[in-house]
């Protein structure tokens, strides 16, 4: 049984890598449809060329050579006979020119047009269009600022504190935060060099800068037929260094009436920019639930799932259909949310060195499961974790009936994970649950910072410590691992670390501890 | 079989053994009823009396990692008998190698050759997988050699600085 209308695509190209090359493959194979992939030189052995149906070499490991090429990405797409590009998020998903390069091609671009995302990629650009829609915006400037004495203007006018932001920015690079008139014009300096270097782009505007945010962001869904919907809302607060670590749907903060006015806020949003797909749009919020756009994202994003799991939608499924033409197959009054949805990005950094990046070979993996348990991952046993790409491994999400039982789910699976071989932040998720904070939703986007600041006493584990010495004794007696002749760290053992080979070897002498 | 082992800086005694193919064990002079499974060579099915654990086995560079659950515990294991070599404690003399965790490129040293440094000054910023990671120097000296330039590729475990 096959779910596709007669206009359906018969294969799409997969314009990324990673965890979200398979979730995507994924839906194609649900949907019956030929999957192609491709991979750069450190690739060819990720999860999402083994599960492809056609893959092709792209490049080297460099993202401008490979997966950020638009020429090679199209000459793909012109051998594979693709009709249809799904972009992903990162990389070119929100590169207008790639997407009108696929216009132009004759390949449909599963996303909003060009032009849609255009409007919406500048920030400043996005200020200007939804003014235009009584959007609440955060007080500030809709245009780049100019001089540094109109920037003091402009800040005295806002009034201290106030941000300043790259226009072309995001991920927090361009931006500063300016507590009194003597700061800013270093800052102004300052965030148009970052900019400059970031984004190739130096135009830097103001806002007032929000005491304690939130970050809650709306999705929202339009098809190619004028119908556009709100799909709930994600709590997105939990960052460090304006990277998300830790999102949830929906947000312990929103009651049904802000939802309805927040989403109905996006809708227009959307409909100001004239845009069509999966989209998000994002929020501050103040800690008197005021909200005020923030800025739109015009691609699917990486804590989707948290979504799908409390409205049933897929919206993988939903992004394809649209961009083959289909209506929205249910109307807003349809949407219902249920349950709540605790995302965890698996990245392969080491929380205890400053997070610093981890790649390496997987000697070990461990994976959750069970009841109420999605695991979206591009990892698997014995990869070699490449050092080229942003390191997030995979996405655990928990779905439960209401936030206190998906926090449990969450802790439970979370015991259940373990990767060995590499670093991962796995442990600093345990640490954010445990938080009281945290478990009473007390959240904001300096939460996490402050919580890292504060040194955790670790207490000392005896017992633990007594169970592992036993259990070394008994790796060494085995042969798994030899024991250092007296003089310090233990040896490499005569089966050398986590080799597979030996790993066999060493697994028949299992037969001899009974 | 007899081990010392070491963890968490505490030293325990470890005595194993397999009469009749069951195993005993006595750690610092305790006895324990155990019984134990190697699900793989680096996981261990483990009951000491009637309460069960798994443990895991990995091995970073040339240490050993034990994880009891999701406890993880740096473990040292000798073999006391062995008539091969003697304790060595490490020691904070002598020049210490500032070496590159993994491959990289150098976007910033900030120090000169000869310039005295303290514990946890920062040596050099090195750029992998889209994030700057400042390597410090371990111990108080001087920086007695610089061998890269900012600019320069590293691959892991090249030496970028020396300090005395």
């Amino acid at each position: 049984m096959v779910w596709r209308g007669a206009s359906m695509f018969k294969k799409i190209l997969i314009a990324n890598r990673g965890e979200i090359a398979v979730r995507i493959l994924r839906a194609c194979h649900e949907m019956g449809m030929a999957a192609v992939v491709v991979y750069s030189d450190v690739d060819r052995t990720a999860l999402h060329v083994r599960k492809a149906d056609e893959a092709y070499p792209i490049g080297a490991a460099a993202a401008s050579e490979s997966y950020l090429n638009i020429d090679k990405m199209l000459e793909v797409a012109k051998r594979s006979g693709a009709d249809a590009v799904h972009p992903g998020y990162g990389f070119l998903s929100e590169n207008a020119k790639f997407a009108q390069a696929c216009a132009d091609a004759g390949v449909k671009f599963i996303g909003p047009t060009a032009a849609a995302m255009e409007g919406m990629g500048s920030k400043t650009r996005a200020r200007q269009a939804v003014e235009k829609a009584s959007v609440p915006l955060v007080p500030g400037t809709s245009r780049g600022v100019g001089s540094p004495t109109e920037a003091q203007d402009v800040a005295a006018r806002i009034g201290y504190p106030v941000m300043l932001k790259a226009a072309a920015g995001g991920g927090g690079k361009g931006m500063r935060l300016v507590h009194a008139p003597e700061e800013l014009k270093s800052a102004l300096e300052g965030a148009r060099s970052e900019a400059e270097r970031a984004f190739g782009d130096s135009e830097v505007y103001i806002e007032k800068a929000i005491v304690n945010p939130r970050h809650i962001e709306m999705q929202v869904l339009a098809d190619e037929h004028g119908n556009t919907v709100y799909l709930g809302e994600r709590e997105c607060s939990l960052q460090r260094r304006h990277q998300k670590v830790l999102e949830e749907a929906p947000s312990p903060f929103v009651d049904v009436d802000m939802r309805h006015r927040m989403g109905e806020i996006a809708v227009r949003v959307a409909q100001a920019a004239n845009y069509t797909n999966a989209g998000t749009v994002e929020f501050l919020v103040d800690q008197e639930r005021n909200f005020y756009f923030l800025e739109m994202n015009t691609r699917l994003q990486v804590e989707h799932p948290v979504t799908e799991l409390i409205t049933g939608l897929d919206l993988v499924h939903l992004q394809i259909r649209i961009a083959a033409g289909e209506k929205l197959p249910f109307r807003q009054d349809d949407v219902r949310i249920r349950g709540h949805a605790i995302e965890c990005r698996v990245y392969a950094e080491d929380p205890d060195d400053n997070y610093f990046p981890s790649p390496g070979k997987i000697s070990l993996l461990q994976e959750p499961s069970g009841p109420g348990i999605r695991l979206d991952s591009g990892m698997y046993e014995g990869w070699n974790v490449p050092i080229d790409y942003d390191p997030l491994l995979a996405k655990l999400i928990a779905y439960a009936a209401d936030r206190d039982h998906a926090i449990a789910r969450m802790n439970r699976a979370l015991g259940e994970y373990f990767v060995g071989g590499i670093k991962t932040n796995i442990s600093l998720f345990r640490q954010i649950l445990r938080d009281a904070g945290f478990r009473a939703g007390k959240l904001d986007t300096g939460f996490l910072d402050r919580m890292l600041k504060r040194v955790e006493d670790k207490p000392v584990d005896l017992k633990g410590a007594e169970v592992a010495a036993i259990a070394a004794g008994i790796f060494t007696a085995v042969g798994v691992t030899a024991p250092a002749a007296g003089n310090g760290t233990s040896g490499n053992g005569a089966s050398a670390s986590g080799d597979a080979n030996s790993n066999w070897k060493s697994a028949s002498r299992r037969e001899a501890l009974r | 079989m007899l081990y010392d082992v070491t963890i968490n800086g505490k030293n325990y005694r470890l005595e194993l053994d397999r009469p009749d193919g069951r195993w005993s064990c006595r750690l610092d002079g305790r006895y324990f009823e155990i019984d134990a499974i190697l699900v793989r060579a680096d996981v261990l099915s483990l009951r000491i009396e009637n309460t069960a654990y798994e443990i895991k086995l990995e091995r970073v560079a040339n240490d050993l990692r034990l994880w009891v659950g999701s406890q993880p515990f740096a473990v040292d294991i000798r073999d006391p008998r062995s008539l091969r070599g003697r304790a060595r404690a490490v020691e904070d003399h002598g020049p210490k190698k500032i070496t590159a965790a993994m491959p990289g490129k150098v976007v910033r040293l900030l120090v000169r050759e000869g310039d005295d440094v303290e514990p946890g000054r920062s040596i050099a910023v090195v750029e992998a997988m889209k994030m700057q990671n400042e390597l410090k120097s371990p111990k108080k000296g001087i920086v007695r050699k610089l061998l890269v330039d900012e600019g320069d590729t590293v691959n892991a475990g090249e030496v970028l600085a020396i300090v005395d």
